[in-house]
């Protein structure tokens, strides 16, 4: 009984299932990943959108300041982050809906609609920001 | 030879016993929170650069109010539910993992709480 049979390479070593460091990566598996990395962001970063609403029931003394901090070179760069996440983590959300039929589930189907879901994050963040900006004047 | 009442054979409801109940909770939540995201999009961007009291006349309105307070509370569940499964993947001993999820329930709670008094506040001339 040579302690740990997981890691040993003794004579009682088990195979292993492979895990991320095997496998070539491919865009379903990274977008996976990135599905469940931009909801634990989001996670956190509905505290930006709680503490806004927050201020604005404060009164506008706090919300000038919520305001200026969201305004400010560092609060865009945060919440441009967090709307690409917003939309990436939807459009993630709708493929698995998707699946749930059991459709577009063969693999070069998969991969296409996981690109898809790349770059339609990416063009609803921009469109969302190009709107943002043309409102603001 | 099945151990299983039959009881618990009608109930379907597994060894967990809540059945397809998380599954379902977070399909539910998602459907719901893909028009209330873009709906709370809209609201962000068209009152970019508002006063507080351009703001909460807005907030009075009871449609806006109403999908403010949806996407907080269909929010919060989804998060409850994703961090929930984030938290029983990564974190194997028991009592951390017990006290992570005890923490992402009391924050959801927390957040989504504050989120629908602010509205509500809001929403009855804040």
């Amino acid at each position: 009984m040579s302690g740990n049979s997981r890691t040993g390479g003794g004579a009682d070593a088990r195979p292993l299932s492979p895990h991320l460091q095997i496998y070539r990566p491919a865009i379903t598996m990274t977008m996976s990943i990135v599905h469940r990395i931009t909801g634990a962001a989001l996670y956190f970063g509905t505290l930006i959108v709680i503490g806004w609403l927050a201020s604005a029931a404060s009164g506008p003394a706090a919300f000038d300041t919520a305001q200026n901090l969201l305004g400010s070179f560092l609060g865009r760069l945060v919440l441009f982050g967090y709307t690409w996440a917003l939309f990436h983590h939807m459009l993630g959300g709708i493929r698995h809906f998707i699946w749930d039929t059991g459709a577009m589930l063969d693999k070069h189907t998969a991969s296409k609609v996981a690109w898809a879901s790349l770059g339609g994050s990416v063009a609803l963040t921009l469109l969302a920001w190009v709107i943002g900006y043309a409102v603001m004047g | 030879m099945s151990m299983r009442t039959p009881l618990s054979r009608v109930r379907g409801l597994g060894s967990a016993g809540e059945g397809t109940g998380h599954f379902w909770k977070q399909r539910l939540t998602g459907v719901a929170n893909v028009p209330l995201v873009l709906g709370f999009v809209w609201f962000v961007i068209c009152g970019l650069g508002s006063t507080q009291a351009e703001f909460a006349a807005r907030v009075s309105s009871p449609l806006v109010a109403a999908m403010l307070i949806l996407f907080i509370v269909s929010g919060v569940v989804h998060m409850k539910l994703g961090m929930q499964v984030i938290i029983e993947d990564y974190v194997p001993a028991e009592g951390t993992r017990i006290a992570a999820l005890i923490a992402n329930i009391f924050f959801c709670a927390a957040v989504g709480l504050v989120g629908v008094l602010a509205v509500l506040k809001l929403a009855f001339g804040g």
